[in-house]
């Protein structure tokens, strides 16, 4: 609850009344509920992806892993990418992790909590994600370290804010992006039918 | 000003407040249910229920893979329903060429399902 009530007084205090303009002012960075949201939100990660490799139930890591995914999700609404953020928690939470959860339980080999799991290599997992963080960090200071993230009200049919970029993703999907939609229900179809003929026994 | 981010994150207050009210409805729930209920405990009520029948093995047991087959129709026809949530929203723009091209989209994907259905995957067996 103390999120939200810092939600609260961090909208009230940097919020305004009436329509914003569209397209103006484009020098807006982070507000303060939004560097809220992302500190809470990415402590929360970092403690759940910590518990993925640690916890030794390898159904309680797939679970860890949900909280993570959604972490995600709520950074993509905080960055305004709503229709992302939708298909996160869809497919991601909703449908990904349940097809983890079901291959987990279709091997016998690991299930529940297994004394046979070790940890011997911890120090080279360490060091092998240490390196990992050493370059994304460089790549993405390297890349955007000037960068600023501008936010704008994104006007929609029924006024600002009103599902605009959604609404610019279907504009694209349906005019560039047209053929690939198309050939995308085909390539669904073709990982249905080949799940069908591998599953079943005759 | 007005921050056009913490316009568009207000909007979304109502969600972080439902969050917030259906964790302490649990919570409330939890609270009152320990205070009201009994506290007597015996061995017989810590073993897992099965129908009355006593049970066998662990809890944790091999499923089978017919489950995972409805798991991949349900990644399936999630990933279509994601696809008609943009479309959705530019409905009337589209008109009646939205509506052959979501058309299309779906019915090859029907065509899985009725596979999956002449195939008798959707039957218990």
């Amino acid at each position: 609850m103390n999120l939200l009530a810092a939600l609260g007084a961090g909208l009230q205090a940097t919020g305004g009344d009436g329509p914003t303009p569209i397209m103006a002012q484009p020098e807006i960075t982070f507000s303060a509920p939004a560097q809220v949201i992302f500190a809470v939100t990415a402590v929360v990660m970092i403690y759940g992806a910590f518990r993925v490799v640690t916890t030794k139930n390898v159904v309680h890591a797939a679970l860890w892993l949900m909280i993570v995914l959604g972490g995600v999700g709520i950074n993509y609404v905080v960055l305004q990418a709503e229709f992302v953020a939708v298909t996160q928690f869809l497919v991601y939470l909703g449908a990904i992790l349940v097809l983890f959860l079901f291959g987990i339980m279709l091997t016998r080999a690991s299930m529940g909590v297994s004394e046979e799991l070790d940890n011997n290599l911890k120090p080279v997992g360490a060091v092998a994600g240490l390196g990992l963080l050493a370059i994304i960090a460089y790549a993405l200071i390297e890349t955007f370290g000037n960068d600023k993230l501008t936010f704008q009200a994104y006007q929609g049919v029924a006024g600002p804010n009103s599902n605009g970029r959604t609404q610019a993703v279907a504009d694209t999907l349906f005019s560039q992006y047209l053929i690939p939609f198309e050939v995308l229900s085909v390539l669904l179809l073709v990982a249905l039918i080949g799940a069908i003929v591998l599953a079943r026994k005759d | 000003m007005a921050n056009p981010l913490s316009e568009f994150l207000r909007s979304y207050l109502s969600v972080g407040i439902f969050v917030g009210l259906s964790f302490v409805l649990f919570g409330l729930l939890m609270v009152i249910s320990w205070a009201l209920r009994p506290n007597r405990p015996q061995a017989g009520k810590y073993i897992n229920y099965e129908s009355g029948v006593d049970p066998v093995g662990s809890t944790w047991s091999q499923s089978q893979v017919r489950y995972y087959i409805f798991a991949l129709l349900f990644v399936i026809f999630d990933v279509e329903a994601v696809f008609i949530f943009p479309w959705a929203t530019r409905l009337e723009a589209y008109g009646t060429f939205g509506l052959i091209e979501m058309f299309a989209f779906i019915t090859i994907l029907i065509l899985g399902l009725v596979y999956a259905w002449r195939k008798g995957v959707l039957k218990w067996a």
